[in-house]
This record gives C-alpha cells, sequence and structure tokens, in this order.
C-alpha cells in the first residue's frame, strides 16, 4: 500500500468507527435543513424560491463541523510529528486527508441533498442541479477548511477560530453554487455560467488548499 | 555510517535551550543524553530529526542516503505513541509500516517481538500506558531505519518489558545502527557514550576563543 492510500484508508476507517463522526454532517444537515420550514411557516413557494440557498447553507456549516479534528487530533498524538519527518510530501498529505475528510463528511450530503430538498418543496429538476452544484462546490469548501484546519491546530479550541477563518473564504463558492442552482430553477442567466464559475473555483481550491495548509502547518510545528 | 554534530544550537519561542553541543556517534554505538528537566533532552532529539529547525551548527550522517533527509532516516520515539485509539494494535502498526514505506511486511513478527501478538486485533484504546509504548517500539522493527532517536523509550515500561527493549537496542546496534536515547534511567546498554547537557547548555560566550 502507498503512503497516501494508507493515509486515506485510515482516515476513513477512523471516521466510521465509534466516535468518528462520519453521520454527524449529514445529521446535521438534516436538522438545520428542517427547522426552516418550522421558522418560514409552511408558504411552498417561497420555500422553493429559497430553498437552494438553505440548502447551500446547510451544506456549508456542516461541511466546517468536523474540521478543526482534522489535524488536532493528529497533532495531539504525535502522529504528525512522523507525517513531518516522513519522505511524502506533505502536500501531498494534506491532499489525501481532505479526500479522505470530503469522501465521509461531503459526499454524503451530496447524496442526502435531494432528499432533504423534499423538505423546501424541490422538484426533480431542481433537484438535479443542486446536486450537481453541490458534488462541484462541497470539495471547495472541504479544500478551503484545510487551511483554517491547518492555522488552527495547536489550539485547544479551535473550531470557533476555524469558522472565522473559513466562512469568508467560501463567500464565492456560496455565491455561484446557490446562483447555478437558482439558475436551473427561475433562470434568467442559463446554468452553465455559474456552474463553470463553480467549477474553476473548486479546480483552484484543490490546488492551493493543499500548499496552503502545509505552508501553515510547517509553521505551526517549529 | 557515522552521526556527527558540531556545535549545535537550539532556540525555541526566542530562548536559547542549548548551543555548542557537538557529538560524534559511530554505526553501532549509541549515545545517551541525559540532563536536568528542560536542559533540552528532547529538543536536540527533534532537532536531529529536523522538527525543529537547527539555529547553529552542523549536523550531518556520513554514509547515510545523501538523497534523504535526516528525519526520512530516522525513527522518532516521543512522548506521545502516536496511536489511535479506535483502530487495532494492527491496524495501527499497519498504518505506520506502509506510510514510513515498508512495501508489505510481516507485521506478526515485530509484534511477538513487543509481545502484543495476542492482543493484534484488540482497539488501541483498550491498551495500557505500557502496551501503547509497547506497540509503539513495534514501529522501530516493522521498519528498518539506521538512526533511532529515543524520547524516555523506558518511561511507563515494567521492568520485564526495559530487559526486552535492551534486548531490541541491542540487536539494532549490533546489526549497524545507531541510538540516540534521551533518558533519566538506566537503559541496560553496555558501553553507551554519555552527553550531559547541563554541561554543555551554558549560553556560549560571545567572543570565541578559538576565532
Amino acid at each position: 500500500m502507498t503512503p497516501l492510500a494508507a493515509i486515506l484508508l485510515r482516515d476513513m476507517r477512523i471516521a466510521v468507527r465509534v466516535g468518528g463522526g462520519a453521520l454527524m454532517g449529514v445529521l446535521f444537515f438534516l436538522v438545520v435543513v428542517t427547522l426552516v420550514p418550522f421558522a418560514l411557516g409552511p408558504d411552498l413557494a417561497l420555500l422553493k424560491r429559497i430553498g437552494p440557498a438553505i440548502l447551500w447553507l446547510a451544506a456549508l456549516l456542516a461541511s466546517l463541523l468536523a474540521l478543526d479534528r482534522l489535524f488536532a487530533a493528529d497533532h495531539e498524538d504525535g502522529s504528525l510529528d512522523l507525517i513531518l519527518m516522513g519522505r511524502t510530501p506533505l502536500e501531498i498529505v494534506v491532499a489525501a486527508k481532505g479526500l479522505a475528510h470530503w469522501l465521509i463528511t461531503g459526499l454524503p450530503l451530496v447524496i442526502a441533498a435531494p432528499l432533504i430538498g423534499l423538505f423546501l418543496n424541490l422538484d426533480a429538476p431542481a433537484a438535479g442541479a443542486l446536486v450537481l452544484t453541490l458534488l462541484v462546490g462541497t470539495p471547495a469548501l472541504t479544500f478551503i477548511g484545510l487551511i483554517g484546519a491547518a492555522i488552527a491546530v495547536t489550539l485547544r479550541r479551535g473550531g470557533l477560530l476555524l469558522a472565522v477563518l473559513v466562512l469568508p473564504l467560501t463567500v464565492p463558492v456560496l455565491i455561484f453554487g446557490v446562483a447555478a442552482a437558482n439558475a436551473a430553477v427561475v433562470g434568467p442567466i442559463p446554468f452553465g455560467t455559474p456552474f463553470t464559475i463553480l467549477c474553476a473555483l473548486t479546480l483552484a481550491t484543490l490546488v492551493v488548499g493543499p500548499f496552503a495548509a502545509a505552508a501553515a502547518l510547517r509553521q505551526e510545528m517549529e | 555510517m557515522r552521526l556527527s554534530a558540531t556545535d549545535l544550537a537550539c532556540r525555541r519561542g526566542g530562548r536559547e535551550v542549548f548551543a555548542g553541543v557537538s557529538f560524534s556517534v559511530a554505526a553501532g554505538e549509541s549515545l545517551t543524553i541525559r540532563g536536568r528537566n528542560g536542559a533540552g533532552k528532547s529538543s536536540l532529539l527533534r532537532t536531529v530529526v529536523g522538527l525543529v529547525r537547527i539555529a547553529d551548527g552542523k549536523l550531518s550522517l556520513e554514509g547515510g542516503d545523501p538523497d534523504l533527509t535526516m528525519g526520512e532516516q530516522a525513527h522518532y520515539l516521543g512522548h506521545l505513541d502516536a496511536l489511535k485509539p479506535s483502530l487495532s494494535v494492527e491496524e495501527n502498526l499497519r498504518f505506520w509500516s506502509s506510510f514510513l514505506g515498508a512495501a508489505s511486511v510481516d507485521l506478526s513478527e515485530p509484534l511477538r517481538a513487543v509481545g502484543l501478538d495476542a492482543l493484534a486485533d484488540l482497539p488501541a484504546a483498550y491498551l495500557s500506558a505500557g502496551q501503547r509504548r509497547r506497540l509503539s517500539i513495534a514501529r522501530l522493527l516493522a521498519v528498518r531505519r539506521p538512526l533511532w532517536l529515543l524520547d524516555e523509550p523506558t518511561s511507563t515500561l515494567d521492568a520485564a518489558a526495559q530487559t526486552k527493549l535492551a534486548e531490541i537496542m541491542r540487536a539494532h546496534l549490533d546489526g549497524g545502527g545507531i541510538i540516540l536515547a534521551a533518558t533519566h534511567g538506566p537503559l541496560q546498554l553496555d558501553g553507551a557514550r554519555e552527553l550531559n547537557l547541563d554541561n554543555v547548555s551554558a549560553p556560549r560566550p560571545t567572543m570565541d576563543m578559538s576565532a
């Protein structure tokens, strides 16, 4: 097994074991989305109009949930020292950890979104567009979050700092994600325009995230 | 193979931890690092593996692989055991041996050497402190590295396990390895040289007499 596969497999295995919290993100997502109709009242037209935005916001918050433990857990038990010493470039390790984190927290959100969208009166085309935007957009959220997780690695209660650091950076992803999902439902702009920009944002974060996070980790561990 | 340090200095948090540390250890030799609390024993080990930047001085490994950094040729056994409580004993060891580059080794041998073969399927959360330490030591056996840096290796180990560790260390030295160990207690290693940081950690005078 390559070092990368080893990291990926280990992180996913820990997440699905007791206390790993693999399903916490998707449950949180469900709870937040369920609360919205209670708060707004049963106005189906309104729910349909703001549905994509609500789902995107909930996905954003849910994908931040377990992020603060991503590097902090490895730091606290000494694993990070051995990872830093290792032959595998830190950037690649960070990317593998990000991928593992997305597979166990981001992907379930994407899969659950059409079902949860029913609560917000989303019809099939709208749900399809939403799933597509979430599939493309949630990796960007995770990889932006990597940077915050790396900066907060040595802090005891890094979760709050992480949210404050990361949420502003996710604004472009949120704007174009919601814009693309709305475009498919109400128009007037074509779906492709904001969706292409969302794809570009994700590709950029996939490159920048691991490098920035690795630089932050090296700085923190000195 | 020879690990040598000349006038090594370490600064952490703006404070000089030690300066002017020199030593030279050849293959098959061990160096015991002693000193009061805070003398910089752990910092010295972390400096050697590259986890702390060298503030001053030189560190070299003659006869090592020039393409690899010091950390990539060394095992570092720190205060923390680098184990995940939800993974089993065997899974923890398999992860580190894969990550550290041993493609597919038989893990039953290292586990037997530290006496954990019967507990291979037990989650690491249920291990005692001494068993966790022994599992960390198994990592040194699963992946071959010439340089071993051990920080208080005998802490939490019982008498039998300490004797076992001494055997493991002797076998490593006989195979041409190098051991640097920071410890307060005895290591049961014959012919181990000693480096006392209390004698060298005084800040270096600004005017070097030889200069």
